[in-house]
């Protein structure tokens, strides 16, 4: 069975969606029982990943699937090729995790058309593990689109007030940047194709090997660069991000926040970042800077905001600019830093999602003004969100912390030193905006009278929330779990980066990654 | 002597009467008619090409064209059949509801 | 051999745990606030086994790790913890004065709203606390110094149904925030700094260790410590960042003399301390930390005069307190200004506990009297109380001759050092010296005013509630008496020199300081009869501060008045505390919020997402135009096909 995990774990929920399609669709406990089963079993399956040591000590790839799929001759072969390593282990492991708890949260929240949702969710999780466990370019490109419609779907159907515009505008905007990403990928397998290079269809592995010369490398890592950068969202790509969080149902904006822009990040550190290294140190300048825009404007535009999820949307830019910054830091701290603030971002946001889901819930509003004095009344509530709020604002021993400091540390011992202080004042907006929404939500005396009679948390609310809670303080305190298996991939990967033949002096020798070696070595590389 | 120039010829007559019929009528059977003699019209080109070069791929062609002709013939009835249910006609210009 | 420390932190941690998850159910007073103490106690216990353990022993310091916490690439932290004279200082000062405030909220708190609440933050403060001081590397401080911070935010919104409360809270944890920044930015830079040389860590003994590596009064030096003096600037309420400090007083009182006086707002004085290698190497930091710690005993001082309520004398006075702390430490006086940390911890969590007590005691009267629009913080409410509660009152003199200054009690000793130190030493100077000096007379001045108005004189208190006033219950008034005995002797530990004592004090400290202590000597000129002139002048300025308030406030009651009649504006803008919160509002608070509507609804909604919309339309537009050629006829598309197939046939046919 251990031959084939990936694949199983991949394919259970697609199966399961079969299943739903068979279940009478009046009939909403089983369809959600049978769909959070379904979920369950995937994240059981995946189990033995995260206990498995062999990450920790290997940083290639593990569990291989491989076989032929299509093969036109030599014209066109892509295969069927999966593995994972310490990059996608813990966002595979985030993926079946956060499933179970978006499921569970639909409890109350969706009665109109259950089957469709449920079948959606199933086909969105296929979709979103497939891409973290491809290793063919095509394959990954598939899942990457197959995530895609589900979503569409989910905001677009049973989504708020604007959900048709807030839909469209997800879907085209990610699809105009993976239809570059299709072109550049087609590219860079005809290139190695007629280079002879030693190809295995789209498999990366290869592609990591080519030498791409150095125009072709720009080009390609703006078509990469661009379709990721929308999907993460980067200043200024992300203004869809705000009207898909807001319309979406809650289940969706948890997955979409959890799982969805990690594609995005995790699409540069698998793909455009190796395939492209030369091209990248031209491009980290410019990357770098709109991470650090995203950071502070995120956070200014979050603070004003007056709808509780769209707060939530922008502070997620925010968030994922501090992943960013780790990742283009090029070190180890960086990298682990971004990777681990991804899981972060995931268990974090994720948990604020499902808080507004709650309110929402109980007085179909998100409008700050609204609320109020809702700690009198919803005492475990508030307990929970103050926790889940440190959490986001990266408070020392919760997750937020340990991501955010690496990612800023990483970027300060790269030659992002300045980006990195800019940076680091990012923390001081995102206690502004997180407390001062959680002051008027939560604090001062009950208002509004629709606020009289808020029931506290249900069990199985409560439930939802704890395993949440659990990550929030298992990776504030002891994260070596989790870099432990991380790191010797990223090592792997830093290594890789790094033995490219410096190209990029002749191009661009400001940036030039030896100058900087020697200057001050860039953490990663000190006395490992 | 019939040369192959004869056969094409006629094809090209039958084209071209059957693109003209396909552009002036209205009747949409008619129209129907007129496509199955462009269709035809390619079958004999196939056919005397065929002979010509002697290879017989042209004559298997034939034999596929004429299974779709057929299966458009169906399909285009049943269409027909349900147009004139709804309008009571079957002139192709009583049917523009395909539009912006 | 030291490896029960991090049962220190851990026992308050266990306490908040219970009472933040079962406390709601066990409901019993006695039983929640019992465990707390109980927790915070067993602290204590360990903590003075460990300093006693210290004592005899020969090696100083001592490192005790827990687990690996984070190690990536060439970073290794792990959850260690530091032991040495100084954090010895520090666990004995947080534990038994922690254990003693949380004895006294017992009786403070009864019978408050969600009493289990207070104490979960109570015992997770200390928890907090214990962290920074123990911590053997700057990110377990880290943990720590925002656990306290956070901690801080949590009692002083405790009350968080009124708005002023959270809104305290709040800023507290902003302002906090921002010094955070400065010591993350200080860490970054360190780090890079060291490991550029070779050496990659954040633990402290390492950093001491290693400091030599970098360049004495190098930028990159002078860059480390201004940043980390930033973060002490916010924890420690110095200018200019302070200004959370006043508004803090909304939590309930015993959160005022625990964390507010006694241990938090030290943490920076106590971080200076811990690095103090580096600082010693950059003469421009230990400059700025002097000028601004002086500076800020003085202004913090002024503000003090025209403070009505009676714990924002005492947060003013904390504020320009810490200031001398720090004039301490910028002049080199390091075992000094943790002296006078220690002292200070005593007598002000005296006074405001003894505060507390009055607070208490009139709230008491005036709920017995129904009366609900007095406010029991109020110094004009006062007056008299001597009589009424003689406990309080005389723990409440004890202290107040204590940080005035007056010979033979404990401030006496740690503040003289500290303006010996500002005179003389090689950091020192007369300016620096004259501000102390002049902060001390104001201290003394606007201490006893608040002592005369709240004991002295006639009582001024709503004359139905007025013989309502009770004295204390015990569980207030041991922890009182213990604080007061505390700041008689306190002090004696470090009886200098010159007064024929040994300053037992600065010899326990001198392994820490040792490094550094060469940069610091005291001039040539620092004679004795200097020493002694500089402290008679000191002891001389406090007895006119005490006089000037006996003249204005028991003499001639109606001095007050006339006076802030004949400079209005004067009296207006120290009133207004001189408008800093009005003018941080209209430099930072207002344009952050003005630059957040703009960049949402002129940027964001109208530029970029115009750009994306604008996208969108431009395709809707052409496509809106080009749909007229689908006219449905069918004629139209079949003459359509055929004209494209003649062109391209024709195209490549004659073409």
């Amino acid at each position: 069975m251990a031959d084939s995990l990936l694949s199983l774990m991949t394919f259970f929920p697609l199966l399961g969606m079969l299943f739903v399609l068979f279940i009478p669709k009046d009939n909403d406990g089983l369809l959600k029982g049978f769909t959070l089963v379904v979920t369950l079993i995937t994240f059981v399956i995946s189990l033995p990943l995260a206990f498995n040591d062999v990450f920790a000590t290997s940083g290639g790839m593990h569990y291989r699937e491989f076989a032929e799929w299509i093969n036109i001759g030599g014209f066109f072969q892509m295969n069927y090729n999966l593995g994972v390593d310490g990059i996608s282990l813990w966002l595979v492991m985030l993926t079946t995790f956060i499933m179970p708890i978006a499921v569970l949260s639909t409890w109350k929240a969706v009665e109109k058309n259950t089957k469709g949702f449920m079948a959606l969710l199933l086909l969105l999780e296929t979709g979103m593990l497939g891409a973290f466990v491809s290793l063919d370019l095509f394959l990954f490109y598939i899942f990457w689109e197959l995530m895609l419609i589900p979503m569409y779907f989910l905001i677009g159907i049973w989504g708020g007030k604007n959900r048709i515009y807030a839909a469209v505008k997800f879907f085209i905007y990610t699809a105009v940047g993976s239809l570059l990403m299709l072109v550049a990928i087609i590219f860079v397998y005809y290139y190695a194709v007629q280079s002879g290079a030693d190809i295995n269809g789209f498999g990366i592995q290869e592609f990591y090997k080519l030498d791409l010369p150095y125009n072709a490398q720009y080009w390609l890592f703006l078509a990469f660069g661009f379709s990721f950068a929308i999907k993460v969202p980067m200043f200024p790509l992300h203004t869809w991000l705000p009207d898909a969080h807001t319309e979406a149902p809650t289940a969706g904006s948890v997955i979409l926040a959890a799982v969805l822009l990690k594609m995005g990040t995790y699409g540069y550190v698998r793909f455009a970042m190796p395939l492209f290294p030369d091209a990248l140190q031209t491009f980290i300048p410019l990357l770098a800077t709109l991470c650090v825009i995203g950071i502070i404007y995120g956070s200014l535009v979050a603070m004003m905001q007056e709808d509780v999820k769209k707060l939530v949307a922008y502070s997620s830019v925010a968030h994922l600019g501090f992943v960013m910054l780790g990742v283009f830091a090029m070190n180890m701290q960086g990298m682990a830093g971004g990777m681990l603030q991804m899981i972060n971002h995931g268990v974090s946001t994720g948990a604020l999602f499902l808080i507004v889901g709650f309110i929402y819930e109980r007085r179909h509003t998100r409008l700050i003004t609204e609320f109020g004095g809702l700690a009198h009344k919803m005492p475990v509530f508030a307990t929970i969100f103050m926790i889940v709020t440190l959490s986001s604002i990266g408070l020392p021993g919760t997750n937020g912390f340990v991501g955010e400091f690496l990612a800023l540390m990483g970027a300060f011992e790269s030659g992002l030193r300045w980006y990195a202080v800019i940076a680091t004042s990012g923390v001081i907006f995102a206690a502004v905006y997180m407390l001062w929404m959680y002051q008027r939500v939560m604090l001062g005396t009950v208002t509004n009278p629709a606020n009289e009679n808020l029931k506290d948390l249900n069990a199985r609310e409560i439930v939802l929330m704890l395993p949440l809670l659990l990550f929030v303080f298992w990776i504030g305190v002891y994260p070596n779990t989790f870099f432990r298996k991380m790191n010797p991939a990223l090592e792997q990967m830093l290594t890789q980066m790094g033995h490219k033949p410096a190209i990029v002096e002749v191009h661009n020798p400001v940036a030039a990654p030896a100058a900087h070696a020697t200057e001050h070595a860039p953490a990663g590389h000190g006395h490992n | 002597m019939i040369s192959v120039h004869h056969y094409l010829l006629l094809s090209a007559i039958l084209f071209s009467i059957g693109t003209l019929g396909v552009l002036t009528r209205k009747n949409a059977i008619v129209i129907f008619m007129c496509i199955e003699v462009m269709l035809n019209s390619v079958n004999l080109t196939f056919i005397a090409l065929s002979k010509h070069v002697g290879n017989m791929d042209g004559q298997i062609f034939v034999f596929f064209v004429m299974t779709v002709a057929a299966a458009e013939a169906a399909v285009g009835l049943a269409l027909m059949i349900a147009f004139f249910k709804n309008k009571e006609s079957i002139e192709v210009d009583d049917f523009n509801m395909l539009k912006w | 051999m030291y490896s029960n420390l991090w049962l220190i932190p851990f026992f308050p941690l266990v306490g908040s745990i219970i009472n933040g998850l079962f406390g709601k159910k066990i409901k019993n007073e006695k039983i929640i606030g019992g465990l707390a103490t109980l927790m915070m106690f067993l602290s204590f216990l360990v903590a003075t086994q460990n300093f006693l353990r210290l004592m005899g022993d020969n090696v100083k310091t001592h490192q005790v790790v827990i687990a690996s916490w984070i190690s990536v690439g060439n970073l290794q932290i792990d959850w260690g913890f530091l032991l040495d004279p100084l954090s010895a200082v520090m666990i004995m000062v947080v534990t038994g004065v922690g254990t003693l405030i949380h004895l006294y909220s017992i009786g403070y708190m009864h019978g408050e709203y969600s009493f289990y609440r207070f104490f979960c933050y109570l015992n997770l403060f200390a928890f907090a606390m214990l962290m920074l001081v123990l911590g053997g590397n700057a990110l377990v401080m880290f943990i720590g110094w925002e656990g306290v911070g956070l901690c801080s935010y949590l009692l002083i919104g405790y009350y968080f149904e009124k708005k002023s409360a959270s809104d305290a809270g709040k800023k507290a944890f902003v302002v906090n925030r921002i010094g955070d920044f400065g010591f993350l930015c200080g860490l970054f830079t360190l780090f890079w700094a060291l490991g550029s040389k070779g050496v990659w860590t954040i633990n402290f003994v390492e950093i001491a260790e290693n400091a030599h590596l970098l360049e004495t009064g190098g930028v990159v030096v002078t860059a480390v410590t201004l940043c980390f003096f930033l973060g002490a600037t916010g924890k420690s309420a110095q200018i200019p960042l302070y200004t959370w400090l006043p508004d803090a007083m909304e939590g309930p009182t015993p959160v005022s003399a625990l964390i507010h006086a006694a241990t938090m707002v030290t943490a920076g004085v106590y971080m200076i301390g811990r690095m103090n290698v580096l600082f010693a190497m950059s003469p421009t930091t230990m400059m700025t930390v002097a000028t601004v710690g002086g500076l800020t005993a003085f202004f913090a001082a002024t503000i003090g005069f025209a403070q009505n309520d009676i714990k924002r004398v005492l947060a003013y006075s904390t504020v320009s307190q810490l200031g001398y702390m720090f004039l301490a430490m910028g002049v080199g006086a390091f075992s000094a200004g943790i002296f006078h940390l220690m002292t200070h911890a005593f007598f002000k969590a005296c006074l405001f506990l003894g505060s507390g007590s009055v607070i208490h005691g009139l709230h008491h009267a005036y709920h017995h009297a129904h009366n609900h629009h007095d406010d029991p913080q109020d110094m004009r409410n006062m007056g008299g109380l001597r009589k009424k509660m003689p406990i309080t009152f005389i723990t409440f003199f004890v202290s107040t001759l204590a940080i005035c200054g007056v010979p033979l009690f404990s401030g006496f000793f740690s503040k003289d050092e500290i303006l010996w130190w500002a005179f003389g030493s090689t950091r020192g100077h007369w300016f620096l010296w004259a501000m102390g000096a002049v902060a001390a007379g104001m201290t003394a001045f606007y201490m006893f005013r608040l002592v005369f108005m709240t004991f002295f004189g006639e009582q001024k208190t709503d004359p139905k509630a007025k013989d309502h006033i009770p004295e204390s219950p015990l569980t207030i008034t041991i922890p009182l008496m213990v604080l007061g005995l505390l700041a008689v002797i306190g002090g004696y530990i470090g009886v200098p020199k010159i007064l024929g004592g040994s300053n037992r004090f600065e010899h326990w400290l001198a392994p820490v300081f040792e490094h550094t202590q060469h940069h610091f000597e005291i001039h040539a000129h620092g004679s004795h009869a200097t020493e002694y002139m500089m402290m008679g002048i000191s002891v001389g300025i406090a007895a006119f501060g005490i006089l000037l308030a006996w003249t204005m406030y028991v003499k001639n009651p109606d001095m007050p008045a006339k006076f802030t009649a004949k400079f209005p504006a004067l009296y207006k803008a120290v009133f207004n505390k001189w408008y800093i919160d009005e003018l941080y509002d209209f430099l930072f608070v207002n344009p952050c919020k003005k630059i957040g509507t703009f960049l949402w609804r002129g940027f964001d909604v109208k530029v970029v997402d115009g750009v994306v919309n604008g996208v969108a339309w431009v395709v809707k537009g052409v496509g809106s135009g080009l749909k007229y050629t689908q006219s449905g006829y069918l004629h139209n598309y079949a003459v359509a096909m055929v004209i494209g197939v003649v062109v391209i046939v024709g195209y490549y046919v004659f073409g």
